[in-house]
């Protein structure tokens, strides 16, 4: 497959720092060591390796574990048709890395929403404003510990700070939740949901276990009378 | 008599040089807000321009008024769930929008080589619909900014047809839903295709008018001509995707470089411009959308029988009927509705050409029934940031020529 002998001359190049390529549904995604030292393995990617589509930046919020933060690069070449995932780690302390906005400005608009969405900073970056959020807006919503019913947020005079109407939302599904309240909660709390998916998880791997299948039905138990709603 | 006089007008890179070497005799330079509701920013995209007269010195585009926090909503729902958000993303084409993301979950799923014929074809059909009316819409507006409301309300005749069509097809004029994990929402209807070869005949004959009312039509070449020119190489460094790229002279559609559903078995050609201007950007689209006739064409005659959905019920729905009258179909279904799709742990991303660009899901999933992060990869996003470099040096009435010629959506790119 050419994208992973591109992988594997990245591999050769700069050896420990990267990771022996992944390959997953025909996807290759090398992992860094070091995210300082991003830009350098792009610059290589870019110039001998003609990748010359920076595709996406995104960022993945690994909320209780360390380091907390992904960062995933998406590079394609328009001479070979091949692409490429890079990914690297990044602690809550550190909260920085370099910018790739001299390697491709398209960058410039990736890294900025990445800043706003998920508070990680671009060293170097030309104009690291918010991009989606208002200037002085002081959360970043993408993180796990940012609740999908949103935080009030003083503008005084400019905006009300009422809840919205459907603050929290109606709509949230926590798939595979034991009963209708804690499978749509009016607001979703991260500690909580993480218990919840975990006690999930397992559920699925005992029921696999015993049927030799993923799908079953849910865990029989004694039910309250009179049904979850209440 | 009149004594012929050559005159000589700067052209966009002179003025631009010529408004920065004059930068120390100027006096104040203004600045003009334009937008966020502004007729030509189809949405609310707003610039703050700095002026020197009539010439843009520098141009910050201020987007995210339409942000709703659709990747976040993403990680609180089950796969199935999140499909009738992506009906909002471009909502000048959401059945694109709808196998987009569907295509991404399946990809992560493994069961892309699994889907039935039939509904790969009727996928492509409802892509290449979605793109004919994204174009027809793009170029009315796109004409009428720059002076031309015949063509509005002309090609906005045509594309009535095709909402009709996503009418009887899905049950919903735009927001369509259509697809499933899968498969479909339903089969079509008795008497559809004949609907749309008709539509395929009608619609061609309306390209051809609209080209009459614009091609050749002094003034909108005029206000298209050199004006917007984005060279090969900014045109990669920016990223910029769909019409836009291949404006500039770049050969890429990811229909026929990364071929999914059933491209690869299907004849069209994609058109490439030469100067990168505005006007090619128009004349390239009138050609993509008789390319996707042509698609349509061939999927109306080679669409071939059986179901539209995968049969296994742990990823599809199985049909109601079994529901209700057996057991194992009745706890699939219960689970799919309960639990979603058991998706393994992994990521995947996964790139359409939509109208407007490439639309990319990435999915990065722990396994189960709700991504842990989705994150949507908006061609209008990171076409329009391209803007702070294109604008300076251009009159302040280029902008809307600009912008039209870039047919973007807010609320994909805001998300």
């Amino acid at each position: 497959m050419h994208a992973l002998e591109l992988a594997q001359q990245i591999k050769a190049r700069f050896g420990p720092l990267v990771s022996e390529p992944v390959e997953f549904r025909g996807e290759i995604t090398l992992k860094l060591d070091d995210a300082e030292r991003i830009p350098e393995v792009c610059e290589f990617a870019k110039k001998e390796l003609r990748f010359d589509y920076l595709v996406d930046i995104t960022s993945i919020d690994n909320y209780g574990d360390d380091p907390r933060f992904t960062l995933v690069y998406h590079l394609y070449g328009y001479g070979h048709l091949c692409s490429l995932r890079l990914k690297a780690e990044l602690s809550e302390e550190k909260g920085e890395v370099p910018t790739l906005t001299s390697v491709w400005r398209t960058a410039d608009w990736h890294e900025r929403e990445i800043y706003d969405m998920m508070g990680v900073r671009f060293r170097g970056h030309p104009d690291l404003r918010r991009i989606l959020m208002w200037d002085g807006y002081p959360y970043y919503p993408l993180r796990k510990d940012f609740p999908l019913s949103g935080r009030l947020t003083d503008l005084p005079e400019v905006a009300f700070t009422q809840p919205a109407p459907l603050a929290g939302g109606p709509f949230v599904t926590i798939a595979g939740g034991k009963d209708a309240l804690s499978r749509e909660p009016r607001v979703r709390i991260p500690e909580t949901d993480a218990l919840e998916t975990n006690a999930r998880l397992e559920r699925r791997q005992d029921i696999k276990a015993a049927h030799g299948r993923s799908h079953g039905p849910g865990p029989v138990g004694p039910r309250p009378l009179g049904g979850d709603h209440g | 008599m009149a004594e012929d006089r050559e005159v000589l007008l700067p052209d966009v890179a002179g003025r631009a040089t010529e408004a920065a070497e004059l930068q120390e005799l100027q006096g104040e330079k203004m600045v003009l807000n334009m937008g966020p509701s502004h007729p030509a920013t189809h949405g609310v995209l707003r610039i703050v321009l700095e002026l020197d007269g009539e010439i843009i010195t520098k141009a910050t585009p201020d987007i995210g008024y339409l942000h709703r926090g659709d990747e976040k909503i993403a990680e609180n729902m089950t796969y199935t769930q999140f499909i009738p958000y992506t009906d909002r993303l471009d909502y000048l084409a959401p059945l694109a929008n709808n196998v987009a993301y569907v295509l991404a979950v399946e990809k992560l799923l493994g069961i892309t080589q699994q889907l039935p014929p039939r509904c790969q074809f009727i996928r492509v059909i409802c892509c290449e619909l979605a793109r004919i009316s994204s174009h027809l819409l793009g170029m009315g507006s796109y004409a009428m900014d720059v002076g031309a409301l015949t063509v509005f309300l002309h090609t906005f005749t045509e594309r009535e047809k095709i909402y009709n069509l996503c009418e009887s097809l899905t049950g919903a004029r735009f927001t369509t839903s259509y697809t499933r994990i899968g498969g479909l929402a339903r089969d079509l209807p008795p008497g559809w295709v004949e609907q749309c070869r008709q539509f395929c005949k009608e619609v061609v004959v309306n390209i051809d008018e609209t080209e009459t009312l614009l091609t050749r039509n002094r003034i909108f070449v005029d206000r298209t001509q050199g004006v917007g020119v984005i060279s090969r190489e900014d045109a990669i460094d920016y990223g910029l995707t769909g019409p836009n790229l291949r404006g500039s002279g770049v050969e890429h559609d990811l229909r026929k470089t990364q071929p999914y559903l059933v491209y690869d078995q299907l004849q069209f050609e994609v058109p490439v411009g030469s100067a990168g201007d505005c006007y090619d950007r128009y004349l390239l689209r009138i050609e993509e959308m008789r390319q996707s006739v042509r698609i349509l064409n061939q999927c109306l005659d080679k669409l071939p029988g059986g179901p539209v959905n995968v049969p296994d019920g742990k990823i599809a729905m199985p049909p109601k009927d079994r529901v209700l009258t057996r057991m194992e179909e009745l706890i699939h279904h219960f689970i799919n509705v309960t639990q979603g799709v058991n998706a393994p742990p992994g990521e995947v991303y996964f790139g359409h050409e939509n109208p407007k660009g490439e639309l990319g899901f990435y999915i990065h999933s722990k396994g189960g029934g709700t991504p842990h992060r989705l994150k949507i990869r908006s061609p209008s996003f990171v076409n329009l940031s391209i803007l702070p470099k294109l604008l300076p040096g251009h009159m302040v009435s280029d902008v809307t020529a600009i912008l039209g010629s870039f047919d973007f959506v807010m609320g994909e790119c805001d998300r």
